[in-house]
Formats: C-alpha cells, sequence, structure tokens
C-alpha cells in the first residue's frame, strides 16, 4: 500500500518548455544583457578606495584609539586619576595610579592626578566602557584605527602618547555619506 | 618521379628575410602577450567596478614583468608520479604550437622595403585553414601530456575534459569557416582578405562570425568554457602541478592562442588589414590595422571573461553537438547552395 501525501503536495507552475531555436534565441539574448551590464560597471569609474594614500572615513562615533583631554583654557589634565575607567574596562587594560596635587606641581583641576595612566591597546577591545565610567570626559574614544605595530610593548599607550594629538588626522565621514 | 608538394607556399623571398620574418613575428607575439595579460588584468577590474594592478610602474604596466620574474625565479619542481619527458615536454608542445599558428595571421600585404618584397607574414600557404586546425589538434597534445604526466587526478580530469572540449568545438569551427572558404574560393589566408575587398565576411556570414567566435572560445579555453581549469572544482586543472618556467609557457601559449583566434576573426571576417569606404592608407600602416582590429576582439574575449559564468560539463557537450554543429552545418550547407546559384 503506497503512502497518500494528502494535501501537501505542492503543484510547481512551470512555464512550458522553450524549444530549441526559442531557448538558443533566449540564451543569446540573456548573454547580450549580461554583456551590456558588465560594460555598464567598465563605463563607472572604479570604487576602489586606495588604501594607504587614501583612508576610508570613519563615523563620528567611531570607537577608535583613546583620548585623554586637557582644559582647553588652563592647560590642566581632566583626569583626576579615580579609577573608574579600570574599574569599568572588561578587558582590564587600563592602569592607573594616582597622586596628589600639590600648590607647586598642579597637574589636574581635582585633588589628585594620574601619575601613570597606561592603556595596553593589545589587550583593548574598543568597547567604549572607559568613556562612558569617566566623570570628567577626561577620557574619550578617538578615530585612529592604525595601531599595528612591531612590538607588544609599543602597543601600551602612556599618558603622554594619550594626551598628544594623533600625528595624522583620520578622515570624518559627511552626513549622510 | 615528380613529386608535387602538398601546400603550394608562394614563396619568392630570399632565404635571409624569411629567417628575419620567423624572428620579427616570434619579437612580436613575445612583446604582445604581456600587453595583452596587462590588459585582461587592467580591464577585467574595471568590469568589476576596480582598478586592476597599479602598483609595479605608472598604471601598473610593469606588472607581467613581475609576474614573469616571480615565475621564471621559482624552483622547478615536479611530482613523483609524474613522468618526466612529457611532464618537460608538454608545456613546450603548447607554446611551439601556438607560435607555429601565430606564423599564419597576414598583418598586411606584400610591401616594397628597400626594393625588395617582402609579405608582411610569417607564411601564405594555400592551406591556410588546415595548417590552422593542424596546429590546433597539436596543441591539444600539449594539455593532454600535460594533464596525463602529471600524475594527479585533478590534472588528469582537466586534461581529459579538454581533449574532450577541443575535440567537440573543433568540428564547429572548421564548418565555421566552410562558409568563408565558399565564398572567397582559396584557402589562401591572404587571398580570403583579398576576397573582401567589396564586403567584409562579417556582414554575410554573421552566424558563421557567431560560431565560430563561439567555437574559439572553448578552443582556447577561455571563460565561458575554461572547464580545464576549472578552479573551482578541479583546483587549477591540467596545469595543478605546474609551476615557475613550465607555468608562465602554459600561461603564454594560453594567451598568445587568445591574439592568434583574434588574428584569425580579423583575418578571415573583418578583412584583415582593408579598410572600409575606400581609404587606402599607406602600405607600412596595414599591421596597425591588423592590431586595431585584433585588440578589438581581445577586449570582447575580455568582456565574455568577465560576464558569462562557466558552463557545466554536460551543458558543454550537449551545446557544442547539440546546437553549435547543427547550426554551423546550416550555415555552411546553406551557404553552399547560394554560392551555387549567384554563380
Amino acid at each position: 500500500m503506497s503512502w497518500s501525501p494528502g494535501e501537501d503536495v505542492i503543484e510547481v507552475q512551470r512555464a512550458p518548455a522553450p524549444g530549441a531555436a526559442r531557448s538558443v534565441w533566449r540564451t543569446f539574448g540573456e548573454t547580450v544583457r549580461g554583456l551590456m551590464t558588465t560594460f555598464g560597471r567598465f563605463r563607472e569609474t572604479p570604487v576602489t578606495v586606495q588604501y594607504p594614500e587614501e583612508k576610508t572615513p570613519v563615523y563620528p562615533r567611531f570607537r577608535g584609539r583613546h583620548k585623554l583631554h586637557r582644559f582647553e583654557d588652563s592647560g590642566l589634565e581632566k583626569c583626576v586619576g579615580c579609577s573608574l575607567c579600570a574599574a569599568a574596562c572588561p578587558a582590564d587594560c587600563i592602569r592607573v595610579v594616582a597622586a596628589e596635587n600639590t600648590p607647586e606641581n598642579r597637574v589636574s583641576a581635582g585633588e589628585r592626578y594620574a601619575a601613570v595612566y597606561e592603556i595596553n591597546l593589545s589587550r583593548c577591545i574598543f568597547c567604549g566602557y572607559c568613556e562612558i565610567a569617566c566623570p570628567f570626559d577626561a577620557i574619550t574614544m578617538g578615530h585612529d584605527y592604525e595601531l599595528s605595530d612591531y612590538d607588544r610593548t609599543d602597543l601600551i599607550f602612556t599618558k603622554e602618547m594619550l594626551l598628544a594629538e594623533p600625528l595624522e588626522r583620520t578622515p570624518l565621514r559627511n552626513e549622510g555619506e | 618521379m615528380n613529386a608535387t608538394p602538398l601546400a603550394l607556399v608562394g614563396y619568392y623571398e630570399p632565404w635571409w628575410i624569411q629567417i628575419i620574418k620567423a624572428i620579427v613575428i616570434f619579437a612580436v607575439g613575445l612583446q604582445l602577450v604581456p600587453v595583452v595579460l596587462l590588459a585582461e588584468r587592467k580591464l577585467l577590474g574595471r568590469f568589476q567596478s576596480r582598478y586592476g594592478p597599479n602598483r609595479v610602474g605608472p598604471y601598473g604596466a610593469l606588472q607581467p614583468l613581475a609576474d614573469i620574474l616571480k615565475l621564471l625565479t621559482k624552483e622547478q619542481f615536479r611530482p613523483t608520479t609524474s613522468i618526466g619527458f612529457l611532464f618537460v615536454l608538454a608545456p613546450a608542445l603548447s607554446i611551439l604550437t601556438a607560435v607555429a599558428a601565430f606564423a599564419l595571421i597576414p598583418f598586411g600585404n606584400v610591401q616594397d622595403i628597400f626594393g625588395t618584397k617582402v609579405g608582411l607574414y610569417g607564411l601564405d600557404v594555400s592551406i591556410g585553414p588546415l595548417y590552422l586546425f593542424a596546429f590546433g589538434a597539436v596543441a591539444f597534445y600539449g594539455i593532454m601530456l600535460g594533464g596525463w604526466s602529471s600524475g594527479s587526478k585533478y590534472s588528469f580530469l582537466g586534461a581529459m575534459r579538454g581533449a574532450a572540449q577541443l575535440i567537440s568545438y573543433e568540428v564547429s569551427q572548421g564548418l565555421a569557416l566552410l562558409g568563408v572558404i565558399f565564398s572567397a574560393q582559396t584557402l589562401s589566408l591572404t587571398g580570403i582578405v583579398v576576397a573582401q575587398k567589396g564586403m567584409w565576411y562579417i556582414v554575410p556570414q554573421f552566424f558563421g562570425f557567431l560560431i565560430f567566435l563561439t567555437a574559439s572560445f572553448a578552443e582556447t579555453n577561455r571563460a565561458p568554457f575554461d572547464l580545464t581549469e576549472a578552479d573551482a572544482e578541479l583546483v587549477g586543472g591540467y596545469n595543478t602541478e605546474y609551476g615557475g618556467g613550465r607555468f608562465a609557457s602554459y600561461y603564454f601559449a594560453e594567451y598568445l592562442n587568445v591574439l592568434v583566434v583574434a588574428g584569425i576573426v580579423t583575418t578571415v571576417f573583418l578583412s584583415g588589414w582593408l579598410l572600409p569606404f575606400g581609404i587606402h592608407p599607406p602600405g607600412f600602416l596595414d599591421p596597425f590595422i591588423v592590431l586595431a582590429k585584433m585588440s578589438l576582439f581581445t577586449f570582447l574575449f575580455i568582456w565574455v571573461r568577465a560576464t558569462l559564468p562557466r558552463l557545466r560539463y554536460d551543458q558543454l557537450m550537449s551545446f557544442g553537438w547539440k546546437i553549435l554543429l547543427p547550426l554551423a552545418t546550416l550555415n555552411a550547407l546553406v551557404t553552399a547552395v547560394l554560392v551555387v546559384v549567384t554563380h
């Protein structure tokens, strides 16, 4: 006894098979259509971004290499060495050693300042939690993404490196680009 | 006993001119191949909305040189299962046949160079297309022996496919040329060019042209008929086990074959060095006219490669035998009847 599929059978609607001459003609037509399509690409300018010379622009909210900030008027560091960024960091790549500000040596606006501020960029996952954790907006994620190096120790960025302006500005994407 | 020659070779040139011509033709072929190689990579890039190679030299012009240097400095390697002398012989055979076929392309009519009459072609035999198909048949030994002597499954499969494909499409190619030969009443390629003075054969023989072109794609193992080296399924096909200079030889032969086919199409359907509308340029421009027409077809080859996907093997076979061959036969028959009726 054979099994009856019942209502589950799906009838496939097919067009009548073309004859030999018709299918040859159709193949020819489709070939020509394909050739015109590729010729359209040929007439366009290439979309390649010539990377080392020409960089891909990033969005304003792109999370690249971190930056430490100073107050623009007084030149004092915004970071007060509270270590909240280090506490928030899931990759545990931030090391902060705080020291007291003295009237002779005033580094930051608060009571204390970061004597040592290091980010190990070979461990950083660029999540941006440090930026969120910071109560003074002292650390933000910058736009640099060219961070390769020959040595792992060179990827431990010190406070001076993070405070300095990047050597080359990463291009920003325009609105709607 | 008076032996009759196999073919009439219209030679009236001194021997030293023939030697110079042989050297010049080989040199020109050698110079054209890197140009085609670069053109292919640049154009394929443009067809895919990218620049091709543009790092080596201005606009990537030195890329073929870099490729060849890289290939020639590689270690000569051969699998232990391979058959030594055939493995070495096969690429050489490929180049040999390609260059021999290149000798047939007429780049111009007989010119008067410093009082010496020189035909701007390697050979003008009275059996032009036959010579061509003979060398085409030998060329397939280059692929066949190379694939077989490699001692590798992929190479072997590629070679088998190549053999079947070349045999199938050679028939259609020959039949497509028959129409032209009927109309021109000659087998000499220069004769065919001269016979197109009134009208280029691409107009009355348009179907023959299409069939010949399609079969030529298969004969030169180019996309969409590049099943001999179908990378997706056969690694590299017949040349899987080849590297370095020997691979370069295969590569060279492939591109020279493209040039040969472009030259033959130019000669047979586009009237070689003749220009339409009664324009008669000076004789020294003839080779450039032929080269310009050849570059047109080389462009078409690259264009098609950028467009069409590779055929399945059974599609290839059924297309060759069930569609192309009947069409070619029909074309030859109709032309034959028309030639008889109009004469």
